[in-house]
């Protein structure tokens, strides 16, 4: 007999009362096995950049190697294409080093060099960007970092560095949060992590026996909703992830699924099936009240919100496959958005809301596809066969999203032209339902 | 779909017939790309399982069978395991203290919200099922599961077979 049968889990629905769960599991946060980025398609358009070691003015080495850091973002992004080290012509430190001709002669379109010092226990870095072409520099900057703030300034730099040439703001120093899962029936272990954008500092902030799915940052950063079945069924959390504090949000009969968090940060959207099958509901967060929004016998589920907060999108089977249905927050009409394929779902808007992120079906599998809002031309992003979970970058320029390797799940990322593509493999278990987190700088 | 929304204040009395075709209306979709495997046969489920209700004395002892299949985009009810259902209603019934929980699974093509959906038809049909026995519907509680949970790991047809699957838990 399960544990909760005893409990009367209907009862539980009033859990209402913001039962505020301090398990143990949660107050402890493991280091984990982080996620490495394995390049699987890179762009033709990339720009090349030249990044040259940063030179250490200090005994012995440094525990990270800021530069390479930089690269590898860079390189993450699709849009650029680093030099590699062997070809780099010389190795200055200093703009005042640099002979734009050398440069030019590679091929590199800009020049990042820099030095690091030690200062009182922490580093002092120094970096700067030229455009070679132009034969000027665009960027200089010191900053100070402790040891183990190394990698987070580089992040930093990777950010200033993206927007001086692209114009868009950076998101390396951005966090992902995926369920990691592994072993099977009676020893299924589940857990959260959250971790660096590029999969370092994983950290596990949540472990169960039982099913974890559908995590969702909130607005500002600090939270994440989710949803896990640690009460016999499912039910939606939010915890925040650095202390791990949480409340249980709903747990009512019935599915407890896919919460998604207003731009505002004041509301959730949530699919509940209490009165008999999934619909969406949107929960005022500071009252607790829940508006229903839809009213039929199809499936409706995986909400989400215009950036302007003034819409929802949803899945629905109404039609007699699930397709992509939009409706404002305050109810009323749902208009279908998707007619190419018989499978689209897991709707998720570019930060601009002009273009829609996906799940799509077509003759070789589940795909990442995008749809423009206003032409509604679908664009297929992604190739292998069981895609799902996009979730769309700050900046708009990647889409993380859960994918297979081999028979492993994995993470995988896409540009939103879908030139350039990555993955993150995990060297222990399945890493699946992948959230990007907000700017949180 | 609709039938699910007023199936549950039919009477009793509808036949096991009706309820299947019922069912069936439901038009689940889960993500098969060539359509083939629909036509699969779920040999080798029902092998080994055969000991089910029918073979009980009057609902007194639970049954040993607590696991149905459902063929691919489906909540339909197969005939192959209609006994198992009378088994366990005929229990049910003989013990009204008795609550089970239906789990509800979906295999693991498509995604995980949208098959939390379909696995919480597959356990509503089977609860229908057990209510048009006369079962009742307070001694029943569903969870759906969805795709988590796999009965069996592997992307072949074979795994999604038997994961395709509503659970018994007393």
């Amino acid at each position: 007999m399960k544990r909760w049968m005893s409990q009367g889990w209907k009862t539980l629905a009033s859990g209402w009362l913001l039962a505020l769960t301090a398990m143990l599991c949660l107050t402890t946060t493991a280091q984990a096995q982080n996620l490495t980025i394995e390049i699987t398609r890179g762009s033709d358009q990339a720009t090349p950049i030249a990044v040259v070691p940063f030179e250490f003015g200090g005994q012995g080495g440094l525990p990270q190697d800021v530069a390479q850091i930089v690269s590898d973002d860079l390189e993450h992004s699709g849009q650029f294409s680093p030099l590699s080290r062997s070809s780099l012509v010389s190795l200055p430190s200093s703009s005042e080093d640099v002979f734009y001709d050398d440069w030019k002669r590679v091929d590199a379109r800009y020049l990042v060099v820099g030095k690091i010092e030690p200062q009182g226990g922490q580093y002092r870095i120094q970096y700067e960007l030229m455009d070679v072409l132009g034969g000027k520099r665009m960027l200089g900057e010191t900053l100070t970092s402790s040891s183990g703030d190394l990698r987070a300034s580089a992040h930093y730099i990777s950010d200033q560095i993206f927007e001086a040439i692209t114009g868009i703001r950076g998101a390396f120093s951005t966090r992902i949060v995926y369920v990691s899962a592994s072993g099977a029936g009676e020893n299924a272990r589940y857990a959260l992590y959250v971790a660096d954008a590029d999969g370092y500092n994983a950290q596990q902030v949540l472990s169960s026996d039982d099913p974890i799915l559908s995590p969702a940052w909130s607005p500002d950063g600090q939270k994440v909703a989710y949803v896990s079945f640690e009460s016999g069924n499912s039910a939606i959390y939010v915890q925040n992830a650095s202390t791990g504090e949480r409340v249980r949000l709903t747990s009512f009969p019935g599915i407890n699924g896919a919460p998604a968090w207003s731009p505002d940060g004041r509301k959730l959207a949530m699919s509940l099936s209490k009165d008999g099958q999934p619909e969406i509901y949107v929960m005022n967060l500071a009252t607790r009240q829940l508006t229903r929004l839809t009213n039929n016998s199809a499936i409706e589920t995986e909400p989400d919100w215009t950036p302007d907060g003034r819409t929802l999108i949803f899945t629905s089977d109404r039609s007699g496959a699930p397709q992509l249905y939009r409706m404002s927050a305050n109810g009323g009409q749902a208009e279908r958005v998707t007619f190419t394929g018989s499978y689209n779902s897991d709707g998720r808007f570019s930060p601009d809301g002009k273009t829609l992120f996906m799940v799509t079906r077509d003759d070789s599998g589940y795909h990442v596809a995008k749809q423009d809002m206003d032409t509604n031309r679908v664009t297929v992003l992604t190739d292998s066969q069981w895609d799902e979970s996009p979730s769309v970058a700050p900046n708009g320029t990647m889409i993380i999203f859960a994918t297979q390797q081999g028979a492993q799940g994995v993470l995988g990322a896409v540009s939103s032209d879908g030139r350039a593509s990555f993955r993150l493999p995990s060297t222990q278990g399945d890493v699946r339902e992948p959230a990007w987190s907000p700017f949180l700088n | 779909m609709q039938i699910k929304t007023y199936a549950k204040t039919l009477a009793v009395a509808l036949s096991l017939a009706v309820v299947a075709g019922c069912s069936s209306s439901g038009g689940t979709q889960e993500g098969d790309m060539d359509g083939t495997s629909g036509s699969m046969s779920g040999q080798g489920m029902t092998s080994g399982q055969g000991t089910s209700g029918s073979q009980m004395g009057a609902g007194e002892q639970m049954p040993s069978v607590d696991t149905i299949y459902f063929a691919f985009d489906s909540e339909e009810i197969r005939p192959e395991f209609e006994s198992v259902l009378r088994g366990h209603a005929q229990y049910m019934m003989a013990n009204p203290n008795t609550n089970v929980t239906l789990q509800g699974y979906a295999d693991e093509r498509g995604t995980r919200e949208y098959n939390l959906g379909l696995g919480e038809r597959r356990a509503q049909a089977v609860e229908r099922y057990l209510t048009v026995q006369g079962v009742s519907p307070s001694q029943i509680q569903i969870v759906s599961y969805g795709e988590e949970r796999p009965a069996v790991q592997g992307h072949t047809e074979e795994a999604y077979a038997k994961n395709r699957r509503v659970v018994f838990s007393y």
